[in-house]
C-alpha cells in the first residue's frame, strides 16, 4: 500500500518534470522567491540612494536597468519591489485560503439558509470590480499596504470558498463520511480529517494561480498611488514614476513591467502544470 | 423559463441592494465624522453643520440609508460636494466614453479570439493551433495596465502614430475613433488569448460528440457543422466567461481611462477619490457595479435560453 503510493508520487513527479511549461514556471517562481528574499545581498545599490547627476540614465554596466528621476538604481528598486510583491502574495494567499476553506466548509455542511446567505455574500463581493472596490475603500482610509492586503484577501476569499463548498457538498453524502458519522465522529473531526485533505490540492493549485492576480493588483494600485507609497520601492511605484517621465526615458516603464510579466508567466505555467498533473478533471472544458 | 427569470432577477436585485448597503456602511465604518472627512480638518463648524444637514447626517444611519436608496431609485444620486452639480448628470455625461471603450475592447477581442479558437480546435496540432497557444499565453501574462503604458510608450511617444490623451474633439467622429484605438487595444488584448483558449477547449470537447459525427455523416458542409452546430454549444462556457470576466474588464477600463486621460466613469471615480468627493464616488461606484451585475444577469439569461438544462439548476 505504502509502496504503491510512493510509486504514484514518483510517477507524478516524472510527469511534472516532462512538462516544459511547468519546469519553466517553477524556475521563474524560484527566481522570484530568491530575488525577493536575497534582495539586500544581490542589490548593487541602496534602493533609496539618490544620485541626481546620474538621473534618468540608460541601462549600462554601472546601472543594469538605468536610473530613475532621482538617480536611484532601478535594478535595486526592482529587487526590493519584489519583496513587497512577495509579502502581499504570501500573506494574501495564505489568509484567504484558510478563511475561504473554513467558510466553504461551513456553507457546504451547514444549514441551507446559511449556505444561501454565504453564496449571496460571495456573489456580492465578486460583484465589485477589484479596482473599483479598492478606489472606494482608499477614498475612505487613505492609501497603505494594509488596505491593499485587505482588498486582496476579501476579493480572493470567494473563489477559495466556492471550491471548498463544492467539494464539501459532494463529500457530504458519500459512504465513507456516512460511515464515519455512524461511528460517532463529530463534525470537527469529519471536516478536519476527511474534507480538508480532499480539497487541499485544488485549493493550493488555485493559490498558485492566484499569486499573479494578487501581484498585479498590488502593482496596479501602487501605480495609481493607492497602495505602496513612495519612496518605498514597488513594481507599481516604479511604473508610476516611469509613466510620469515617459517622454524623457522609456527605460523605467520597460524595466518596471518585465518582473511583473515574468512573475505572472511563472505562476500561471506552474499552476497549470500542477493542475494537469494532480487534478486533470479541473479546468477541462471550463 | 419564467420562473428562472424571476429567481435570477430577484437574486440580482438582492446583490445590488447588498452593494448599496456595503457602500453606505463603508462610509460609516471608518472612524471620524463624515462631514469632517469630506471637508477636511480645517473646515469651520458652520460649514460642517451645513454639510451635515444637507447630506442628512443629522438623521440616524438607517434613515440615511433609506433616504439614499429612495433617492437612488428615482435617479437622484446626490450632488458634487464642490461644484454642486447633480451626480447623475455627471455620470451620464461620461457613461458614453466608458461604454464605447468596453464594447470596443470586448468587440475586437471577440471578433479575433472566437474564430481563432475555432480554427485552432478544428485543426489541432498545426502551426495555427501553435500560434494561438503562444498568443493566448503571451496576452494573458501581461496585465492590462501594463499594456496601456507600453502601448502609450510605443505608439504615442515612440512612433507618434496615435494621440496619447483625451477622447477626441466632441463631434469629430474620426478623431474620437483615433483616441479610442489604444485604450480599446489595451482593454481587449488579454481577452483575445483568453477567449481563444476557452473556445478551443470547449470546441474540442463538442467536436467529439456523436451528434457532430451524425451531422457530418449526413453530408452537411464542414462550415455548417462547425459554425452552425458545434459553435452553438461550445460558445456557452464562453458567454459565462464574458459575463464573469466583466468585472476584470471594468478594472482594465478604469486603468485605461486613467492612463489615457479618457473622461469616462473610471476616471471620474479616480479623480473624485483623489479629491475626496464622496457623493460622486458613491454614485459612480454604484452605477458601475449595477452595470456589471446587469451584464452578468444578461449573460445568465442568454445561457438559460440557449441551454434548457441550466434553468433547473437555480
Amino acid at each position: 500500500m505504502r509502496e504503491s503510493a510512493a510509486r504514484e508520487r514518483r510517477e507524478k513527479l516524472k510527469l511534472f518534470l516532462t512538462n516544459w511549461q511547468g519546469v519553466f514556471g517553477l524556475i521563474l517562481v524560484l527566481l522570484f522567491f530568491a530575488s525577493a528574499i536575497f534582495a539586500p545581498w544581490i542589490a548593487p545599490y541602496d534602493p533609496n540612494a539618490i544620485d541626481i547627476p546620474a538621473r534618468l540614465s540608460k541601462p549600462s554596466a554601472i546601472h543594469l536597468a538605468g536610473t530613475d528621476q532621482l538617480g536611484r538604481d532601478t535594478f535595486s528598486r526592482i529587487l526590493y519591489g519584489g519583496r513587497v510583491a512577495l509579502k502581499i502574495a504570501a500573506i494574501g494567499v495564505s489568509v484567504s485560503l484558510v478563511v475561504g476553506l473554513l467558510l466553504g466548509m461551513i456553507a457546504g455542511f451547514g444549514p441551507r439558509w446559511l449556505d444561501n446567505l454565504l453564496l449571496l455574500v460571495f456573489d456580492t463581493v465578486r460583484a465589485f470590480p477589484t479596482v473599483i472596490l479598492a478606489l472606494a475603500t482608499v477614498a475612505l482610509t487613505g492609501p497603505s499596504l494594509a488596505v491593499v492586503l485587505a482588498i486582496v484577501i476579501v476579493t480572493s476569499i470567494p473563489s477559495y470558498a466556492r471550491i471548498a463548498r463544492t467539494a464539501a457538498l459532494s463529500l457530504r453524502n458519500t459512504d465513507f463520511i456516512m460511515a464515519e458519522r455512524s461511528l460517532g465522529a463529530g463534525l470537527g473531526r469529519i471536516l478536519w480529517h476527511h474534507v480538508t485533505p480532499n480539497v487541499m490540492g485544488p485549493l493550493l493549485i488555485l493559490g498558485a494561480m492566484d499569486v499573479p492576480v494578487i501581484v498585479t493588483v498590488e502593482a496596479g494600485l501602487s501605480f495609481l498611488g493607492l497602495g505602496v507609497l513612495p519612496p518605498t520601492a514597488s513594481w507599481g511605484t516604479i511604473l508610476n514614476e516611469g509613466y510620469l517621465v515617459i517622454r524623457d526615458t522609456p527605460w523605467m516603464v520597460i524595466a518596471g513591467g518585465i518582473p511583473l510579466i515574468l512573475t505572472t508567466l511563472g505562476f500561471t505555467f506552474l499552476g497549470e502544470a500542477l493542475r494537469d498533473v494532480f487534478d486533470p478533471r479541473m479546468g477541462r472544458g471550463r | 423559463m419564467t420562473a428562472y427569470l424571476f429567481k435570477r432577477l430577484g437574486l440580482s436585485m438582492a446583490v445590488v441592494l447588498a452593494v448599496v448597503v456595503v457602500l453606505f456602511s463603508l462610509l460609516h465604518m471608518i472612524p471620524g465624522d463624515p462631514a469632517t472627512i469630506a471637508l477636511g480638518p480645517r473646515a469651520t463648524p458652520e460649514a460642517i453643520a451645513r454639510y451635515a444637514a444637507k447630506m442628512h447626517l443629522d438623521q440616524p444611519v438607517w434613515k440615511q440609508l433609506v433616504i439614499y436608496v429612495g433617492n437612488a431609485v428615482t435617479g437622484d444620486l446626490g450632488v458634487d460636494v464642490f461644484s454642486e452639480r447633480p451626480v447623475t448628470t455627471m455620470i451620464l455625461e461620461r457613461l458614453g466614453f466608458s461604454m464605447s471603450l468596453v464594447f470596443a475592447g470586448m468587440g475586437w477581442a471577440a471578433v479575433l479570439g472566437i474564430p481563432l479558437g475555432c480554427l485552432a480546435a478544428v485543426k489541432p496540432n498545426t502551426w495555427l493551433d501553435w500560434i494561438t497557444g503562444v498568443i493566448s499565453v503571451a496576452t494573458i501574462a501581461v496585465p492590462s495596465f501594463l499594456v496601456s503604458i507600453w502601448a502609450l510608450l510605443i505608439f504615442a511617444v515612440g512612433l507618434r502614430w496615435l494621440p496619447a490623451i483625451g477622447a477626441g474633439e466632441p463631434g469629430d467622429l474620426g478623431d474620437q475613433f483615433l483616441h479610442l484605438i489604444m485604450p480599446a487595444f489595451a482593454v481587449g488584448l488579454g481577452w483575445v488569448g483568453y477567449l481563444a483558449r476557452m473556445v478551443r477547449a470547449s470546441m474540442l470537447e463538442v467536436m467529439g460528440e456523436p451528434y457532430i459525427r451524425s451531422a457530418r455523416a449526413f453530408g452537411l458542409k464542414p462550415n455548417k457543422v462547425i459554425f452552425g452546430y458545434a459553435l452553438r454549444v461550445a460558445i456557452l462556457p464562453t458567454i459565462t466567461l464574458i459575463g464573469m470576466g466583466f468585472g476584470g474588464l471594468i478594472s482594465a477600463t478604469v486603468f485605461a481611462e486613467i492612463i489615457f486621460a479618457r473622461p469616462g466613469i473610471g476616471k471620474l471615480i479616480f479623480d473624485s477619490v483623489m479629491a475626496r468627493n464622496f457623493p460622486v464616488v458613491q454614485g459612480a461606484v454604484l452605477v458601475a457595479t449595477a452595470l456589471y451585475i446587469l451584464v452578468v444577469l444578461i449573460s445568465d439569461i442568454l445561457i438559460a435560453m440557449l441551454d434548457p438544462r441550466v434553468r433547473d439548476s437555480l
